[in-house]
């Protein structure tokens, strides 16, 4: 092999193994960094059969029931209900809440089931939007018209 | 009538577009000198017209005229003038028209200063700019316009700017972030140019490589400032988020970064020409690709626009073309660049490789993690979200093989480097670095193995830049009229490369040492944290101009002794009806003191962040200090060359960058 070819491979090898090693890696860490989306009734009945299990990490979008927030005394602990178009889950938070929380409103929330119908999140989130709804719950309640989520029977 | 006046310029803007999109281009094929003189008239036209047109739209904001219909939706009668002449850009079609504003600003910037540049060539980049223009100009006028009258029911107040970009760094912010972004289109311009000429040499790299520094400078300081505006005011006290849409500007960056390196091995070793041409257009196209992803508005981020299908698809189609027929093109000429410069493979060549190739992966990283959600979605797999852990791991993996190679690269000889004389500078350094960073990190409580690892790869950043330079004053002679002797821009890559030191500081320390508490407060409480005990004097009501609010008025003691006194607001933008967080924030050189205010509790408490970041002005500090080396390597006197190739000045700094 004369140098010119010997250096054209080595440095083509030398991309190849570094991709494969980049890729590798990259879709280790992106194993462990993915939260799959759901609505709270996609957590209680499950989402095409598949319920998510206690532990897993997950994101959760839904509409904040009206007088379902309730406020520790003396620490910022708070928990709320989420809705979409089924039954209600349950979530917890310590922290500040984002600016535009509000009850009735939109919200996208990230932490992990601690029960079947319970989360403890690690980060709320509410657009900088008044009528914003996360478009993943757009989505789920596309085409189901006439109900409010406040008034969904429960 | 000025609003109607603004439209028709820009239609006129789209004329000289598509003229210059077609006669420089077909005068230089046909080597008609006549049709190639058109172009630097055109590229002026273009400008001007725009330009106009920008002023009306301005003028519709300063006059509040409301019966425009994107004025009425960003603008209010309150608003204070400075903010009313900034919320031009402050939603799409008025930001649009600033995108096309500082197009037609480069474009006219090439036809300017390119003097030195044969007039076939200059032709054909301005008419490759004009080509991509047109495309601008079109989707700027089917489907953004920002001279829609609202009429004849016009409304008598507007709806206000967002009041998350009413503030100094938004000012700034997007302009200079736009100047990045659309600089990359004259690097591109320069290389579908020389694709189409079949020229591809050391003379087209030094004539790149200015655009190029110009464009990465603005991207570097649009893409710092946005992060310091985020931290400021956003109210997290977070400083990267991996929001897609800073995803999508950090891209660019990091192939611009690049394309950088590679310009200059195919100016100086006349290797890696076909590389850097596809680096060249990758960065374009990443640019606008970026602009679909935040434009469109298929993802969800704090600075989505309103989504609208007919734009996304218009950009989409737009992207398509330019992409698949810039590589179309590339697929046609590469084959017959041929890289005549031999190396081995312990060279600076190679460690320019090297750090390409892991630039190129960490956008790709970045690319992946900002796509794939969307094509989850797209192909029915439901919603996921990629979290920023994800990010940071992957570029903890990237960032050390990436400094080593940076260590050693400026160490390495051209062609061939010696392995012995690398490896004692390189054990040299990193011993000590290790012990440098060990020693300082033994100061630090608690011990943080990512902290002591930045250190490290930062201290051995700066310790073989200090060899670098030595070895460069091995020869005979005074040390002074030595240094003298370096060029602006080998000072230019020497900062460069201490501002990723720097930087690299600060994200260390900031993830590793930050102290952040969300606190219960009523008036009279305090708390204390890294040495400082916060109290919480009171909460007062707020009035300003547009908005209504409450402050939280802090102060902060050291060791018993009044220290700073802080006011972090809690505003309510009573039009937008929005609340809006000001952190107060004490400012030092080792460390932030970050106050936000958040709700209101029962019993006149009220929750508060209260944060303490270590380092964190060091991250933007670095920002700065690689955007001024930008500088310092674009005022070098080799760029401003004449036409004369082989006269004596300009002969001899060839062999002296060939011996660099």
């Amino acid at each position: 092999m004369n140098p010119r070819r010997k250096q054209r491979l080595l440095a083509v090898s030398a991309v190849v193994l570094v991709v494969a090693s980049a890729i590798g890696l990259m879709l280790y860490a992106l194993g462990q960094n993915i939260d799959l989306f759901y609505t709270p009734s996609e957590i209680v009945q499950g989402k095409k059969g598949v319920k998510p299990q206690v532990g897993q990490r997950l994101r959760v979008g839904g509409m904040v029931v009206e007088g379902s927030v309730r406020r520790d005394a003396d620490s910022l602990a708070v928990s709320f209900d989420l809705v979409d178009t089924g039954p209600t889950i349950t979530v917890s938070y310590q922290g500040i809440l984002p600016d535009l929380f509000r009850e009735g409103q939109g919200i996208v929330a990230t932490g992990y089931l601690t029960q079947a119908n319970h989360i403890q999140a690690e980060e709320v989130l509410a657009k900088h939007d008044e009528e914003y709804m996360p478009p993943e719950l757009a989505e789920a309640m596309k085409g189901i018209k006439h109900v409010k989520p406040s008034e969904a029977g429960y | 009538m000025l609003a109607e006046l603004g439209h028709f310029s820009l239609v006129l803007a789209l004329l000289m577009a598509i003229l210059l999109a077609i006669y420089p281009l077909w005068g230089a094929q046909r080597g008609n000198a006549a049709l190639m003189a058109t172009a630097r008239p055109l590229a002026l036209g273009t400008f001007l017209f725009t330009a106009f047109s920008y002023f009306c739209l301005s003028w519709a904001f300063f006059e509040n005229d409301f019966s425009v219909a994107y004025v009425a939706h960003n603008s209010n009668t309150l608003l204070p003038w400075y903010y009313r002449l900034t919320a031009v850009w402050g939603g799409h079609e008025g930001s649009f028209l600033l995108w096309v504003l500082i197009f037609s600003v480069w474009t006219v910037a090439v036809a300017l200063f390119s003097r030195s540049i044969p007039q076939e060539i200059l032709s054909r980049v301005l008419g490759v700019l004009g080509l991509v223009g047109v495309g601008f100009y079109l989707y700027m006028l089917l489907a953004s316009n920002p001279f829609e009258r609202l009429l004849p029911f016009f409304p008598v107040d507007g709806r206000d700017l967002n009041p998350l970009l009413q503030d100094f760094g938004m000012i700034i912010h997007p302009p200079l972030l736009y100047m990045g972004y659309v600089g990359f289109s004259v690097v591109f311009a320069f290389a579908i140019a020389a694709l189409i000429a079949g020229r591809l040499d050391s003379t087209w790299a030094r004539w790149s490589r200015p655009w190029t520094l110009a464009a990465w400078v603005f991207l570097t300081l649009g893409i710092a400032l946005g992060s310091w505006w985020a931290y400021k005011e956003l109210g997290w006290g977070g400083w990267w988020f991996w929001d897609p849409v800073e995803n999508a500007s950090f891209m660019p960056w990091l192939v611009g970064t690049a394309l950088l390196h590679s310009l200059a091995v195919t100016e100086k070793r006349k290797v890696f020409k076909s590389w850097t041409v596809l680096l060249a257009i990758s960065a374009f196209c990443l640019s606008l690709l970026g602009t679909f992803l935040v434009r469109s508005g298929i993802l969800v981020s704090v600075h989505s626009f309103a989504s609208d299908p007919t734009r996304g698809l218009f950009i989409l189609a737009l992207l398509m073309l330019v992409i698949g027929g810039s590589l179309l093109l590339y697929a046609l000429r590469a084959p017959q660049l041929r890289s005549i410069g031999r190396y081995q493979l312990l060279s600076r060549e190679m460690m320019l490789i090297g750090n390409n190739i892991l630039l190129s992966a960490a956008t790709l990283v970045v690319l992946l993690g900002t796509l794939l959600p969307l094509v989850h979605k797209e192909l029915g797999l439901g919603s996921i979200s990629i979290g920023a852990p994800f990010f940071d791991q992957m570029f903890v993996y990237l960032v050390v093989p990436f400094v080593f190679l940076l260590a050693m690269g400026p160490l390495s000889r051209w062609k061939q480097q010696s392995l012995s004389a690398l490896r004692s500078q390189v054990l040299q350094a990193l011993l000590i670095s290790i012990g440098a960073a060990l020693l300082l990190s033994l100061g630090t409580d608690p011990f943080s193995y990512m902290a002591t690892l930045g250190l490290l790869l930062s201290l051995l950043i700066v310790v073989t830049t200090v060899q670098e330079i030595r070895q460069r004053l091995a020869g005979d002679g005074e040390v002074l009229v030595q240094l003298k002797k370096l060029t602006p821009s080998h000072w230019g890559m020497v900062l460069g490369h201490l501002g990723f030191a720097v930087m690299i500081i600060g994200i260390a320390m900031v993830t590793s040492f930050s102290i952040e508490r969300d606190v219960r407060m009523s008036p009279g409480d305090s708390i204390d944290l890294a040495g400082y005990t916060f109290r919480l004097d009171g909460v007062k009501p707020l009035q300003g101009p547009n908005y209504t609010g409450h402050v939280a008025i802090m102060d902060i003691y050291q060791n018993g002794e009044k220290y700073s006194h802080v006011e972090a607001e809690k505003r309510f933008y009573t039009v937008q009806r929005s609340v809006m967080t000001e952190a107060a924030i004490d400012v030092g050189v080792t460390r932030d003191l970050y106050v936000a205010l958040g709700e209101q509790l029962n019993n006149g408490a009220w929750a508060l962040r209260v944060y303490v970041k270590p380092f964190i002005r060091w991250i933007w500090a670095g920002a700065l200090l690689m955007a001024i080396g930008g500088c310092l390597s674009l005022s070098d006197k080799r760029y401003r060359l004449k036409k004369r190739a082989h006269d004596p000045v300009s002969a001899t700094s060839e062999r002296v960058q060939e011996a660099c």
